[in-house]
């Protein structure tokens, strides 16, 4: 088993990325521990998206460094960049399958690129991780067109784990699924942290699904980090944002306090 | 020790001993693959059959799926020639990423057979002679709710989109005029040129005003408009519907009770109707006045003997038989262009397809009809 040490997969520092000048993140460390799943959540427009696609390079900063894997992403040359880009894997909110490619073809896609290995071992193996997410073989033949929402997103996870990575980028995993189909992807994803050890980035606002499989949860507030820790100081902080929530309408806190037990028990299973 | 490997020895009562080591992960999966397929074949060449395989993972210094699937690959491998297989000191720690693999039971339902040869063939034919039959259907159909489309919008005028049709007259016919300028100034400069240099051998230069003038005005001039307006309108037509077809749009706007062919398709269509004869009309002049400026610096033929000899030459008739044409080609531009969008499924390749099938439908339906124009002018003696 991957060992659980506290060093950092990902480390952010004073980072500023800013929109037609209007600084959308001013100033954000964030660390994500290896073997941790790191829920991240805040305000729609709060600027989620744009450190999560900051971190994973499709959009500039202006200031600060990230540091992914022991690797200055700034600094780094085209090689290195590369060799950290298969070292993780993006789940994009909408998906992102390539649509002319078969579900499997989508999954075989960066294993063909980046590994070489024979025709029949790829397919192997992309049934394997289609397999893996809790989907039939023969979704192999099928184009994304033919796949309803959910499925999307298990090839689409499928892909994004073709390459065995060790850190994980989650956007919404759970936005747009049944309760039933996002309780099978929480649990899901604690079998992959448990038997991978893999870091996972999550952007959520699924409040069941950062009870159910976070070891820390992250709160971006006014472009910084206004609280991190884990569900008991989410739940003991005093910023209003997060009062809000975390005890408003929707959380319905005690019924969580019964899914958190649940979790505890569950993760050591 | 690093790199992954595989020892293969045959062990007591036919038996064979497999021994893996190191790393087990996906980038060594290259490697590992053929020494897999030997450990395979040397068990088959020993003498007898093998009945038990042991696979001893106790050297394995680390494991990822692709490690995990290859043990099992190799498992299965015996296991379907009837061994018996047994997997020993596998750390613990790995013992649940393996079961999560092995668990997999990547059993494909086969494909149906496919047909080859001759019978392919004949498939092939038959399927495409039903897809022109569905086609030109689908065209009648379009081209028939359009109609009612445009008589309902008739009884109700308020429910007429002009705001739209504005806009895209804007964009197919306004922002189209510098490159139709462009493309047929050239080409009667062209075909000027050309006529001078042939021409000059009997004598008679002046006769290019005659080719110019006719040719200009009853063919070339709507010919070459709708031609690039296929090309740039009705691509961005198809594309456009194609992609709203695409991200359900289409559905939205059904299900609010609104007809997309009135709200889409008819707007399109319209501007399309009103910029082809305007762009025809600009593109025809721009035409005759590159050839006539040719006609002057490379034939020497003066502007006001070239402007008498085209009034001789050419009549209101001439220009009438070029511009009767051109909404007819516009209709047939629009609906080929809307037809093809509507029929775009969910992938980004379909929608590449059809973008490319309406190019080329709707200049071959425009060089069919302008022959068929032909066909008609002729018999009717004009």
């Amino acid at each position: 088993m991957p060992i659980r040490s506290e060093d950092a997969v990902i480390k952010v520092r004073d980072l500023v990325v800013d929109f037609a000048g209007r600084k959308v993140l001013n100033g954000v460390n964030l660390d994500l521990k290896r073997g941790e799943i790191l829920g991240f959540v805040g305000a729609s427009g709060a600027g989620k998206s744009v450190l999560t696609r900051t971190i994973i390079g499709l959009l500039p900063m202006q200031q600060g460094s990230i540091e992914v894997l022991g690797v200055e992403l700034s600094k780094a040359s085209q090689s290195e960049r590369q060799a950290v880009d298969r070292r993780w894997g993006v789940l994009f909110q909408q998906g992102a399958l390539f649509s002319s490619l078969t579900s499997g073809k989508n999954v075989e896609f960066p294993i063909r690129e980046y590994l070489r290995l024979s025709p029949k071992l790829t397919t192997e193996i992309a049934i394997s991780k289609l397999e893996m997410v809790g989907l039939k073989p023969d979704v192999y033949r099928n184009y994304p067109s033919e796949l309803s929402g959910g499925m999307i997103k298990r090839v689409a996870l499928a892909r994004a784990l073709a390459l065995d990575p060790e850190i994980l980028f989650l956007d919404e995993p759970t936005s747009g699924l049944d309760p039933i189909s996002a309780a099978e992807f929480d649990h899901l994803l604690l079998t992959l942290q448990e038997t991978l050890g893999i870091s996972v980035f999550m952007v959520t606002h699924d409040l069941d699904s950062l009870h159910r499989t976070c070891d820390r949860i992250a709160v971006l507030s006014e472009g910084k980090i206004v609280e991190a820790g884990n569900m008991d100081v989410m739940l003991a902080s005093q910023h209003p944002w997060l009062k809000e929530y975390f005890h408003g309408e929707r959380a319905h806190t005690d019924f969580q306090v019964a899914i958190k037990g649940r979790r505890v028990t569950e993760k050591r299973a | 020790m690093t790199a992954a490997t595989l020892d293969h020895g045959p062990s007591r009562d036919n038996g064979l001993d497999l021994k893996a080591g190191g790393r087990w992960t996906a980038v060594h999966a290259r490697t590992l693959e053929p020494l897999i397929d030997a450990a395979s074949h040397a068990g088959k060449q020993g003498q007898g059959e093998v009945r038990r395989v042991v696979f001893d993972a106790s050297q394995v210094e680390q494991l990822d799926t692709y490690g995990a699937w290859l043990i099992e690959r190799t498992l299965r491998i015996w296991k379907s020639r009837g061994a018996e297989t047994e997997l020993v000191g596998l750390q613990a720690s790995y013992r649940n990423l393996f079961e999560k693999v092995r668990s997999g039971q990547q059993k494909l339902t086969p494909l149906k057979h496919k047909q080859t040869g001759l019978v392919a063939t004949f498939e092939s034919v038959g399927r495409t002679m039903v897809a022109v039959t569905t086609d030109l259907a689908t065209i009648f159909q379009i081209a028939g709710q359009l109609v009612v489309a445009f008589l309902s919008v008739c009884a109700h005028p308020r429910r007429f989109r002009i705001t739209s049709m504005v806009n895209h007259l804007e964009r197919v016919c306004w922002h189209a005029v510098p490159i139709i300028l462009l493309i047929t100034f050239l080409i009667g400069a062209i075909i000027a040129q050309q006529g001078i240099f042939h021409f000059r051998t009997f004598g008679a230069d002046i006769y290019v005003v005659d080719m110019v003038g006719v040719l200009v005005l009853r063919e070339l001039g709507v010919l070459i408009v709708c031609i690039m307006i296929a090309g740039r309108s009705g691509s961005a037509y198809t594309a456009e519907l194609g992609s709203m077809k695409m991200r359900e749009e289409v559905d939205a706007l059904r299900t609010m009770g609104f007809d997309p062919v009135e709200v889409l398709v008819l707007p399109r269509i319209l501007a399309l109707m009103i910029a082809v004869p305007i762009l025809t009309f600009l593109g025809s002049m721009a035409a005759l006045y590159g050839g006539g400026l040719v006609a002057w610096l490379y034939g020497g033929i003066d502007p006001k003997i070239f402007m008498s000899r085209l009034h001789e030459s050419i009549n209101g008739q001439t220009f009438a038989v070029g511009m009767i044409k051109a909404p007819f080609m516009a209709l047939i531009i629009g609906l080929v262009a809307c037809m093809e969008g509507m029929q775009v499924k969910g992938s980004a390749e379909s929608l590449g397809a059809k973008t490319t099938d309406s190019v080329v439908k709707s200049i071959f339906l425009v060089i069919v009809i302008d022959g068929l124009f032909a066909v008609f002018f002729a018999s009717v003696g004009i």
